[in-house]
């Protein structure tokens, strides 16, 4: 082996022999520096004679070439050392659990309200609201209830001490007649809120939810209210198949009435414990709106016709959920509530 | 309203089945609220007649029996019930018997051969009753069948009733539904005008005829009050859940069942003169046959003699006037009270009976005297006794109209949104025995005195409905003018910050609207809360005008469940009473006059600031921390917060929350003196905020950014320990050259380097034109200016 072939392997040889990017470069140094044995070959050729000159130097820079490819490889493997050590050394244990804040979450029935208001908003719906506090006329008389009607009375309705007449409504039907008394048609509305009545006990509490619909324009059926509640219930309960019965029924503010049963959502209409066998579940109240009510807020009822209906939304909620008691909703208990994030 | 659904079938009889049945009566808005047999199944038992009893000879409780149950030899049977005795009829069940729970088997009691079981009423399922055997009555045939002798392949149907459908309190009432949804004819019993046999009579006048325009009497003389009431009586009244009392009882009772009218019987002996109906003199009272003594209201009708008042119009009879098995003349009474004479009356009083029951709701006054008639003819078949003549009062003018109501077949199908017809609907109201005219396709309708819920259109339209089926109504999805419903995007949503919220880790709860007035008084200073006539318990008696108060309620719940980590928000209405109309701030709370019922949103935060976990510090949460939730709930608005005093929190710890200048909430710790009467432990800190304010967001608005570098100089400002940060800050910016993009506090420090007393408060400045590069002097004239105001307004130097 010639001395120049020596001199590539013994450079190929110490470099990979090196671990270290600093002794590396002092080792280039001796190699393809100043005064490093390649530099010194190359200074040696000026002494040669011009035929071997021409062959020697294409020798020399051939060993320079491979020399520094030699250097460039260990240069790359040593970044590439140091790079996986520093990995290596960053690695977390990225089971640890994530640190910060968790997340609280809505109330069951609220989760549901808005499940209402989104669904009905997308058909036009717009959301109405009214004071809790009421008047017997908004709560009553302008529903067209009689003035002897049980409903009224201190056995069913809170009433406010020293304020006569005044009273914590009892549905959410109110808020139809102040809307309408402020409104025109075609009035499309739904009425979400708190109602209270004098009831307490395992399937009832004083405070509860309801949401109203109303719909009045020159044109809606009963028909119309079918197709309307049966489309709720079915995107609600996201159940294309789930089925609906109208039943007649009496309400004072509406005429003619339906109670509105669906197919029972546990055991799609067999038959279980929660339907009581019956494959149904009462769902809610409905009909067209009473003339007497359209009367006492100035709509021409010859003209105008409409529906409405009421849900328990804390019902829907309880069947949507599996919850079987009402009671916990309003226990402030958080094992409870933290379940519906 | 239950009833048997023999007895139904015995008046008309469809060809549909119990289930089919109760189905098209719910279906038609007489709800079937239950469809149960009279027995359960079982077979096997028969009538027996039981000859002779022995003792048994090893047992003394045990009897041996011989007994004749029509099987062609007499059967030696063993019975340990307490009443078994030579001569009575039972039921048996014969070897191989099947009932509820057991197979009967010839068998060995005691040593001694038994072939059968002589049965108790719950043997058979029946009744709960257990002390003896079952007695029948002397002449039930020996060896029939038991479910056919006492008709135990019936069922019970029990109607759930709107208040509008009082027709249908009766079996009369329900017949007449079920033929006009099936077709099928009715067949009542037939009435006929009763002999007269004595002149025996009593005078009645009419003192109030708006309670009571119409009243028959009759006394029926020389009867046996004594005699039993029949078996097949006393069967369906036991299916309508009413107790065999006296036949004279359960007559009325029967007729009221069978035809819906209440009538009463007095023991004619003891009154005296013509009957009255009439409103109480001052002072009056009276006996009830419940055994209370009632002062009936001024308006509250009564039944008197010329004495004495003698029962309650059309709601329940008098002790001294009642019937006994010693009665032997019966004044009988068949009246037409009006519903509003009647109605509240029993419930002011604290009971209900079926009398005024059905006359609140109302009573056909046209049957008045047929049903009179029926049950004199009830009396005779089983009492005996001679009629005498009817006495009849009536008031014509004051009894129900019965206006024409117009029906137009166009209208109803607009309405219902079907095509119905002139001839179908003339069809629906002929089944229902409604009297009508018409012309092309509008009909006039008379209601029948039966009916008390027809008085306009759409109550025929509805019977239209129910008859027709709102099964067969389609169910249609409405087509309508489509238009975007408006958004105001200057008005978030409440859902966007209840979402929010959430998202900060509180989670949502719901609290009565009512609380314990010991809150109102703690955490609101307020002692005059608005109250409740009728609260359901003290602790939920008076409404709040604040949220803090169920929140606190909330974290001690959960702390009493053991959890130290308690984060809670609300969104709900609040109640004040105030002088007289506010300016609104949501419109809908304020529409009572003398009422503010704002809505709010409130959040409570108690323990540590976060879950404990590795890495992270653990510390309390903190005013700063609830401080922050609120500024995330306004943004991008900014709050001025100012001290302020408020009977829930800490003076020291709290502040007043107000945008644009008006107060709008507060957030604060809790006040140590109610961290300690309610042994919270640490203080949790809350916040409660109007909502109305809070939903409101600006409309976001480009400004434009800069090319040009941005200059960034910190400032150290030494100040008062007492100075508070904010006005500090905002004089800098008031002070500051509309090129000074942003000030930001981003530490304070006290402690070495500070004189005591003082404290460091360091504000960066970023500087940064819209047009050109800023000169070193600009920035530094703008620095010695916003110094310079800090010195002057705030005695702040510049810390070295």
């Amino acid at each position: 082996m010639s001395d120049i072939e020596q001199l590539v392997a013994r450079a190929t040889a110490e470099f990979s022999g090196i671990g270290d990017a600093a002794l590396l470069e002092q080792a280039k140094a001796r190699y393809l520096g100043k005064s490093g044995s390649v530099t010194e070959l190359l200074k040696g050729l000026g002494k040669l004679d011009p035929a071997a000159r021409k062959d020697a130097g294409a020798a020399i820079n051939s060993a320079k070439e491979r020399i520094e490819s030699a250097l460039n490889a260990r240069r790359e493997a040593l970044r590439h050392a140091a790079l996986e050590a520093q990995l290596k050394a960053e690695a977390l244990d990225i089971t640890l659990p994530g640190r910060g804040l968790p997340t609280g979450g809505l109330h069951p029935v609220t989760r549901t309200l808005e499940r209402i208001e989104a669904l009905f908003r997308a058909i036009g719906f717009d959301v109405a609201d009214g004071p809790e506090i009421e008047d017997d006329f908004h709560n009553f008389t302008a529903l067209n209830t009689p003035e002897n009607h049980p409903a009224r009375s201190m056995h069913d309705t809170f009433y406010l001490e020293n304020a006569p007449g005044l009273l914590l409504r009892t549905h959410t039907s109110p808020i139809q007649v102040r809307y309408m008394e402020t409104h025109k048609p075609p009035i499309r509305i739904i009425a979400p809120g708190r109602v209270y009545r004098v009831d307490s006990d395992a399937t009832h509490s004083p405070m509860f939810h309801q949401v109203e619909g109303l719909w009045i324009d020159e044109e809606v059926s009963f028909a119309d209210l079918k197709g309307v509640f049966t489309d709720f219930l079915r995107n609600f309960f996201e159940k294309p198949d789930l089925r609906t019965r109208f039943r007649p029924s009496f309400f004072p503010f509406t005429e003619p009435s339906a109670e509105i049963d669906m197919s029972c959502v546990f055991c799609d209409g067999n038959g279980c414990r929660v339907c009581s066998q019956t494959g149904w579940l009462e769902i809610a109240g409905s009909g067209m709106v009473h003339p007497n009510v359209l009367r006492h807020v100035g709509i021409d009822s010859e003209k105008y016709i409409g529906f409405a209906f009421g849900m328990g939304p804390d019902r829907l909620t309880m069947l949507r959920y599996g919850v079987n008691d009402l009671r916990l909703f309003f226990d402030g208990d958080l094992r409870f509530l933290q379940q519906f994030k | 309203m239950q009833f048997s659904e023999h007895w139904l079938r015995q008046f008309v009889d469809p060809p549909l089945t119990s289930a089919e049945l109760a189905h098209s009566l719910t279906m038609a808005g007489l709800e079937v609220e239950a469809l149960a047999n009279v027995a359960p199944a079982f077979g096997g038992v028969v009538v027996a007649h039981v000859l002779a009893v022995d003792r048994h000879p090893d047992a003394d409780k045990l009897k041996l029996c011989r007994v004749d149950a029509g099987q062609g030899e007499t059967l030696q049977i063993v019975c340990g019930a307490p009443n078994v005795a030579a001569g009575m009829k039972v039921p048996c069940a014969l070897v191989g018997a099947e009932l509820p729970g057991i197979k009967i088997k010839a068998a060995k009691v005691r040593g001694v051969e038994s072939f059968g079981m002589l049965c108790s009423s719950r043997e058979l399922g029946l009744s709960e009753d257990h002390s003896g055997l079952m007695a029948l009555p002397s002449d039930a045939p020996i060896g029939e069948d038991i479910r056919v002798y006492l008709a135990l392949d019936d069922r019970l149907l029990t109607l759930k009733l709107t208040p509008n459908r009082a027709d249908c309190l009766s079996l009369k009432g329900v017949a007449r539904e079920v033929g006009a949804l099936t077709g099928v004819p009715v067949v009542l019993p037939p009435i006929r005008e009763v002999e007269i046999a004595s002149d025996r009579r009593r005078e009645v006048v009419l003192d109030a005829p708006a309670a009571c325009p119409r009243y028959c009497g009759r006394v029926v003389s020389g009867i046996d009050a004594g005699a039993p009431t029949p078996p097949w009586m006393k069967s369906r009244l036991e299916r309508s859940g009413i107790r065999s009392i006296s036949a004279v009882v359960d007559i009325t009772n029967y007729v009221m069942l069978e035809l819906g009218q209440p009538l009463h019987a007095f023991d004619d002996t003891r009154l005296s003169g013509a009957v009255h109906v009439r409103y109480p003199k001052a002072g009056e009272t009276l006996l009830l046959l419940n055994e209370q003594t009632i002062e009936p209201s001024p308006d509250t009708a009564l039944i008197a003699d010329e004495r004495r008042a003698l029962a309650l119009a059309g709601i329940m009879g008098g002790e001294d006037s009642g019937i006994s098995d010693a009665t032997k003349d019966l004044f009988l009474e068949s009246a037409f009270f009006t519903p509003d004479a009647v109605a509240g009356k029993a419930r002011a009083l604290g009971f209900s009976s079926d009398a005024s029951y059905r006359f609140e709701r109302g009573v056909d006054f046209a049957a008045t005297r047929e049903a009179l008639e029926r049950a004199t003819q009830l009396v005779q078949e089983i009492c005996g006794g001679q009629a005498g003549p009817v006495t009849e009062a009536l008031d014509r003018g004051h009894l129900p109209k019965r206006e024409a109501v117009r029906l137009r077949v166009p209208r109803a199908e607009k309405i219902l949104g079907i095509r119905l017809g002139a001839e179908v609907a003339a069809r629906l109201l002929q089944g229902l025995d409604f009297d009508f005219t018409c012309e092309g396709d509008t009909f006039t309708v008379t209601p029948p005195s039966h009916r008390f819920d027809i008085a306009i259109e759409e109550d025929l339209v509805e019977e239209l409905a129910r008859l027709h089926g709102y099964d067969n109504i389609p169910a249609r999805l409405p087509q309508g003018t489509l238009a975007i419903l408006p958004q105001n995007e200057q008005h978030r949503s409440v859902w966007r910050l209840r979402r929010l919220l959430a998202s900060r880790d509180y989670q949502e709860v719901v609290n009565y609207s009512f609380v314990d007035a010991s809150l109102e008084h703690d955490f609101c200073a307020n002692d005059a809360p608005v109250a409740l006539a009728n609260p359901i318990a003290s602790q939920m008696s008076v409404m709040r005008s604040s949220l803090i108060g169920g929140l606190v309620s909330n974290l001690i719940t959960n702390r009493n469940r053991h959890l130290e980590r308690v984060r809670v928000f609300e969104t709900g209405r609040c109640f004040l009473r105030v002088a007289e109309r506010q300016a609104p701030q949501d419109a809908e709370g304020n529409q009572i006059a003398g009422f503010l019922q704002p809505k709010r949103i409130a959040a409570l935060a108690a323990g540590p600031a976060a879950p404990e976990q590795w890495g992270v510090p653990p510390r309390p949460v903190d005013f700063f921390d609830a401080k922050a939730d609120v500024e995330a709930l306004l943004s991008p608005r900014q709050a001025q917060f100012a001290r302020f005093d408020h009977p829930a929190l800490h003076p020291g710890r709290s502040a007043s929350i107000s945008v644009g200048g008006m107060v709008i909430g507060f957030v604060g710790e809790l006040h140590p003196r109610w961290v300690q009467k309610y042994e919270l432990g640490m203080a949790p800190v809350v916040f409660e905020l109007d909502l109305d304010p809070v939903l409101q967001q600006p409309l976001p608005g480009y400004r434009e950014t800069s090319r040009f570098p941005a200059v960034v100089r910190d400032l150290a400002l030494v100040v008062d320990h007492e100075q508070p940060a904010q006005p500090l800050l905002e004089g800098l910016i008031a002070s500051a050259p509309s090129f000074v993009r942003e000030v930001v506090l981003f530490d304070v420090y006290h402690g070495k380097g500070v004189e005591s007393g003082k404290k460091s408060l360091a504000f960066r400045v970023v500087m940064q034109d819209t047009e050109k590069t800023l000169s070193d002097g600009e920035v530094e004239a703008a620095v010695v200016k916003m110094i310079e105001a800090a010195t002057q307004k705030f005695a702040a130097k510049l810390r070295s």
